[in-house]
């Protein structure tokens, strides 16, 4: 026992005295939580828009108004001419112009219909998709209105959609299980074979190894500091999660936290799997950050959706771990479930877990190859 | 002590050690010796238990290095060629954690290492990344024997460190052996290897010769002679081809030569004097366990 205390009290400093180390802990959780939450955004807000009004009058400036008063638009420019309207997409602050036809409003009340012409930039395709059909809703949203100043008597038939679970549709409720699942794989996969590989190749294994220390004290001593550093790590990005993005946890916190413990014992497993293929820091940093990363982002779900992915992407995110636990995180942070729900998924990640731990005990060495 | 009887190893089909035989008595200092690649290190990996040999058979204490490793890990001290510190831990946080993986304290046995350990003390704070190679070295042997071990394996303990601090070292050694610890080291250098009782001479996974350092010598077949010469580089060359020298061997600032039939030429002097050597000069010497090591070599080869 105080072997393995004194193993990981050394681990420790080897973690606080390595500036690298600290921030992998928790530089990169925060940069990530920022970046996908602010950045990488599927939903709009304060698009910039322009609009070249050419009939100028009640029902024309009325709609324009609408326009600027959503969250989703605002108005940076009353172009003049058709001419300009290259221009202003060219400085790219500019997402959509909306052109109104001379005599729109006239037409409009004469003939029941009238034009409204809508340009996005298309080198953004999302965001040209998402303000199309943003402007369309609030244009009919107005029209509708229209109507019933008017009191025609069609009824049209509107259908009131609500979004469960989500109802803005944030994009944050899909990142931030994302980042978990992704933060958690990098500190333990990756962290754990790195410090192992280390002692390889600076030659303390081996002295390790003659000294009376088991193999399992050895890897126990390794782990138990990431464990619980990563542990932590979870409640940082949970808290940071809510203090910038309001993010709640509607299921239990405790039931998060014990599948999260299972997910870390996954990576850390993992990890040390890795360690005993690797023979250098390096090839295990690679291994780890191209092998588990680009998986982790790419096919857990968390960027694209699983179900939209070809037969043969869909088989092969289903071999890896982020993306049950993605789909945990997800239903307990944001759907509230309880533990019913995640029994699969929390089943698959226990059978990895004890494979990897089966896979990296037999590999790991007694002694030298 | 140590008993190793008709050791075999192979990596990937290469040979690194081939029916190595040899026995360390209790407190002495024994050295091999031999150049880089000669399967010194696999052989101190077979005794500190960290590989089984293919063939053959190591015991330490009549304990079997492959199934009584448990208990003769608790035994050895073991210095790997690289010192096995971790650079970003103090020296004294190294040793500390030595003595607890090791089970056991700095304070118990710190009268085993303190004539070492005050050499590094002032810097005890200091991160073992930065300290200079005599100090780590030194570092690495109170690691090694922090434990008490019956047993030191020391491979390389002074390549790339400074002349004076590998005198300190060896006068380190000769004490622990006086306090009855056995030590198995290996060297690159000759001139280390007449502090040892014995030596073995290995190259190529084959051991040549086991014996005394002064018998080694001793032993040796030919007369030698240390010519001097300014240009050393033309000095070999034009030795080289004088069909009376047998065998020419740089060595320090002159040129160690033997004579076939072992027989001084006379002219030597003078053709090298025509070759436009200015001054030169021979004389008969000792021979060094370097000039033994390198004719049992060129008979290996011829063989």
């Amino acid at each position: 026992m105080k072997r393995l205390a004194g193993f990981i009290k050394k681990e420790f400093i080897h973690i606080f005295r390595d500036f690298r180390t600290l921030i992998f802990l928790f530089g990169i959780p925060a940069a990530q939580i920022l970046i996908f939450g602010f950045a990488v955004r599927t939903d709009i807000k304060n698009a910039g828009i322009a609009v070249l009004d050419k009939a100028k009058d009640e029902i024309s400036t009325g709609l324009i108004s609408k326009l600027e008063s959503s969250d989703f638009f605002i108005l940076k420019e009353n172009l003049m001419t058709d001419t300009r309207i290259d221009e202003v997409f060219k400085t790219g602050e500019i997402k959509a112009v909306f052109i109104f036809e001379s005599e729109f409003g006239k037409t409009l009340i004469n003939e029941g219909s009238a034009n409204i012409q809508i340009i996005a930039d298309g080198s953004e395709p999302n965001v040209a998709n998402l303000v199309t059909s943003y402007s369309r809703a609030i244009i009919s949203d107005y029209t509708m209105e229209l109507n019933r100043a008017e009191e025609t008597s069609a009824i049209p038939v509107e259908p009131e959609v609500k979004m469960y679970y989500n109802p803005n549709l944030e994009s944050q409720y899909m990142f931030v299980p994302g980042v978990i699942a992704i933060v958690l794989l990098l500190t333990c996969a990756m962290m754990t074979s790195v410090t192992i590989t280390r002692e390889e190749e600076f030659g303390t294994m081996e002295v390790l190894l003659v000294s009376p220390l088991k193999p399992i004290q050895v890897i126990l001593g390794k782990v138990m500091p990431y464990f619980l550093l990563s542990l932590i790590d979870v409640v940082f990005i949970l808290f940071l999660s809510w203090l910038v993005f309001d993010i709640p946890i509607r299921g239990s916190l405790i039931l998060l936290m014990l599948e999260s413990m299972l997910y870390i014992m996954m990576g850390l497993s993992l990890g040390i799997m890795i360690s005993t293929l690797a023979r250098t820091m390096q090839q295990a940093m690679f291994t780890s950050l191209l092998g588990l990363m680009l998986p982790a982002i790419v096919l857990s779900g968390f960027v694209f959706p699983v179900e939209s992915m070809p037969e043969i992407y869909n088989w092969l995110s289903s071999i890896i771990p982020p993306r049950w636990f993605v789909t945990i995180v997800k239903n307990i942070m944001v759907k509230g479930t309880d533990f019913s729900f995640v029994i699969k998924e929390t089943f698959i990640l226990l059978a990895m877990t004890l494979l990897f731990i089966t896979l990296s005990t037999t590999r790991f060495k007694k002694r030298l190859e | 002590m140590i008993r190793a009887e008709n050791i075999s190893m192979s990596f990937n089909g290469t040979r690194a050690l081939e029916s190595v035989s040899l026995n360390v008595d209790k407190s002495e200092l024994f050295g091999l010796i031999g150049p880089d690649g000669a399967g010194k290190t696999t052989f101190f990996r077979i005794v500190t238990t960290l590989l089984i040999p293919e063939k053959g058979k190591v015991s330490i204490n009549k304990l079997d290095t492959v199934d009584d490793y448990r208990a003769l890990r608790k035994n050895i001290g073991y210095m790997p060629g690289r010192f096995s510190l971790y650079q970003d831990l103090t020296v004294e946080e190294n040793l500390a954690f030595y003595a607890t993986v090791f089970g056991t304290t700095v304070k118990e046995n710190y009268h085993l290492i303190s004539d070492i350990y005050s050499h590094i003390e002032p810097f005890k704070k200091r991160r073992a990344g930065k300290l200079s190679g005599g100090m780590k070295q030194k570092l690495a042997l109170c690691c090694a024997l922090i434990h008490a071990p019956e047993l030191i394996v020391l491979d390389e303990p002074t390549t790339g460190v400074d002349a004076v601090s590998r005198t300190e070292f060896w006068e380190m050694l000769k004490k622990l052996q006086g306090e009855g610890i056995t030590i198995l080291v290996s060297t690159p250098y000759m001139d280390e290897a007449v502090l040892c009782d014995r030596v073995a001479l290995i190259q190529k996974g084959r051991i040549l010769g086991i014996d005394k350092p002064g018998s080694i010598t001793g032993n040796f077949s030919k007369e030698i002679y240390a010519i001097k010469g300014r240009d050393k580089f033309r000095l070999i060359r034009d030795l080289r081809d004088r069909e009376t020298v047998e065998s020419v061997n740089p060595f320090g600032d002159s040129v160690h030569v033997t004579f076939s039939g072992n027989e001084y030429d006379e002219n030597l002097l003078e053709y090298l004097e025509d070759k436009g050597h200015n001054d030169p000069g021979a004389e008969l010497i000792e021979p060094g366990i370097e000039d033994v090591f390198l004719e049992l070599m060129s008979k290996e080869e011829n063989d």
